[in-house]
């Protein structure tokens, strides 16, 4: 900074660290709540620090069934979730690496109208189409499913319009060097394209895993049977039996589980997600 | 734009881009297109019997008072998670952007809201909030102020304005910390030497240089508090108390899924389709003309 101001720079630990609190507040509540009893938390006001449960709770919210209202318990929801966040990312990935060739490195017929086809999906979410789409899943055969619960998701364009704009920086010498060597499409793509595209496949995957960790609408409509509830499912339904009744220490401690994953994911590839971030939304 | 060199192949580029065209096909433009379809029709609950009714379903939809309150709602709420989002996170980053020493950690710390699912971000702020047991109504409520968002309405708002800005603040504060960090030192240090102190140069420099950041910014917030807020209402008011906070994509879920009025929530789909293609066509128009310095 050009000048240093002592006051400034105190402003503005000062500011941060204010926002920082506010920031992370209900998160300590969510990790303090999960260490108490329930009878503790609803007690008003429920205790600021820590207490001498949280072995327990997360015990009973990892293994136990039965007091969740349900009768799967946390574990298996988060092995759902897990699959479903994977099967987005990789799907979205691996058609993304091969549509995104296709139209950089090929000339055919209708690649404007294909291209331009892909383009539209980046503007509707699932979100706006809930109704249609459930019917057309439903007409599958493929509620329930796990196929049902990722293939609408993985129909968007994000993922292609970034390797799209990655290969047209890949110098055309590469080809021309490969197609020398006697090397055909595909095998320039797996032995070349693809490990230069690792960045952007590391920053896909940190943004993707998050999307399809967090879903929430889709599997709502989808999942009837509760084997097949991701962890985000589980927790709304565990307050479903109004306020009264809801074990909050379980709640918070499966609510803490179902963070872990993708905030791991946040910090670890922090490079990563921030060059993702600000990619996708180019 | 093109490469220079291409492979050639008749068959090869369609096997590849098969995969892709396949899945929007069946689960993109077809259900798209069965919304637009249905919008025009009127069906019992059932599927036992279809009609055409041409723009009945819209005409219903905007000379109804629900739905055109709920219009309204969204644009209040998108306004307030908007602006309170992007002022709250432009403070942020303007002081991170100040300091070094432990600008990793804050910088790590603010980021944690975007991993969170929606939904649990408003079952977290449900529990802070909660008429009963909340620890945030408790001292409220030591300072005179009854907190319940479950009887009243701009409480509820409130709520979940509070709780979508907290989950979206990690993405707007990355941004404008990239944005601040890509000004030129020069220019900081330039209007420093001519007796600009750190005021000034944020309102005459800092702020004008962010200004594409800052649109950017608004377009991409008022997309999320119109779509991606669901999970936050459904957890923490469900719409409620009556419909003041039901958004139109709640409306669209609850008019679809649970009063199984399919023509009307095709017609609010189609409308929703309609607003965010020009919400994306507003900020691609921009994007081209975007400032260069």
């Amino acid at each position: 900074m050009v000048d240093r101001n002592p006051w400034l720079t105190f402003l503005s630990h000062a500011v941060l660290i204010l926002g920082v609190a506010i920031v992370a507040f209900p998160l300590y509540l969510a990790l303090i709540a999960s260490t108490h009893t329930a009878e503790a938390i609803v007690q008003s006001p429920m205790p600021l620090l820590p207490g001498a449960h949280m072995w327990e709770n997360y015990r009973d919210a990892l293994v136990g069934s039965g007091k969740l209202g349900s009768t799967t318990n946390v574990m298996h929801m988060m092995w759902v979730s897990f699959v479903v966040a994977m099967i987005i990312t990789v799907g979205k990935i691996a058609i993304s690496l091969l549509s995104a060739f296709a139209i950089v490195y090929f000339r055919f017929p209708f690649k404007m109208l294909c291209f331009w086809a892909i383009f539209v999906t980046l503007m509707l979410p699932v979100e706006v189409r809930i109704l249609p789409t459930y019917k057309v899943v439903a007409d599958l055969g493929l509620l329930n499913s796990y196929a049902g619960l990722t293939l609408p998701l993985i129909a968007s364009a994000t993922a292609t319009f970034l390797f799209r704009q990655f290969f047209l920086t890949v110098p055309d010498e590469l080809v021309e060097a490969a197609r020398i060597d006697g090397a055909g499409p595909m095998r320039f793509f797996i032995d070349i394209l693809v490990p230069l595209s690792r960045t952007s496949i590391a920053a896909l995957f940190v943004i993707q895993f998050i999307y399809g960790w967090n879903q929430y609408l889709w599997p709502l409509l989808m999942t009837t049977s509760e084997d097949m509830y991701p962890v985000v499912i589980g927790i709304k339904r565990m307050l479903a039996g109004g306020e009264a009744a809801v074990d909050w220490n379980i709640v918070m401690a499966t609510a803490i589980l179902a963070m872990l994953p993708p905030t791991a994911v946040v910090i670890l590839m922090q490079k990563w997600f921030v060059k993702g971030l600000v990619d996708t939304e180019k | 734009m093109e490469k220079r060199v291409l492979f050639r192949s008749t068959w090869l580029p369609w096997v590849l881009i098969a995969p892709q065209l396949a899945i929007i096909g069946v689960f993109f433009f077809l259900p798209a297109g069965q919304a637009v379809l249905q919008s025009f029709q009127l069906e019992d609950a059932f599927g036992m019997s279809r009609e055409w009714v041409g723009l009945e379903n819209f005409r219903q939809l905007l000379t109804n008072p629900d739905y055109l309150g709920s219009f309204q709602r969204t644009a209040v709420f998108s306004v307030l998670v908007a602006g309170i989002g992007i002022v709250v996170s432009l403070a942020l980053a303007i002081f991170a952007d100040r300091i070094v020493r432990f600008a990793m950690v804050y910088k790590t710390l603010l980021i944690v809201p975007y991993a969170v699912a929606p939904v649990i971000a408003g079952v977290l702020w449900v529990f802070l909030f909660s008429p009963s047991i909340g620890v945030v109504t408790y001292y409220l409520g030591r300072l005179g102020i009854t907190w319940n968002h479950l009887m009243n309405e701009n409480q509820a708002m409130a709520l979940i304005v509070l709780a979508s800005v907290w989950k979206q603040i990690s993405y707007n504060f990355l941004f404008f910390l990239a944005g601040l960090q890509s000004i030129p030192k020069a220019l900081i240090e330039a209007a420093s030497i001519d007796g600009a102190g750190p005021w000034r140069r944020f309102w005459n420099i800092q702020l004008p240089l962010l200004s594409p950041t800052t649109f950017f910014l608004l377009v991409i917030n008022i997309v999320y508090a119109f779509f991606d807020t669901f999970g936050i209402i459904d957890a923490a008011t469900q719409g409620g108390p009556g419909q003041s906070t039901s958004i139109l994509v709640y409306k669209v879920y609850l008019d679809g899924f649970k009063a199984l009025d399919l023509g009307g929530s095709a017609a609010q789909s189609v409308i929703l389709m309609a607003i965010v293609i020009v919400l994306t066509v507003i900020q691609f128009r921009y994007v081209e003309k975007k400032v260069q310095y």
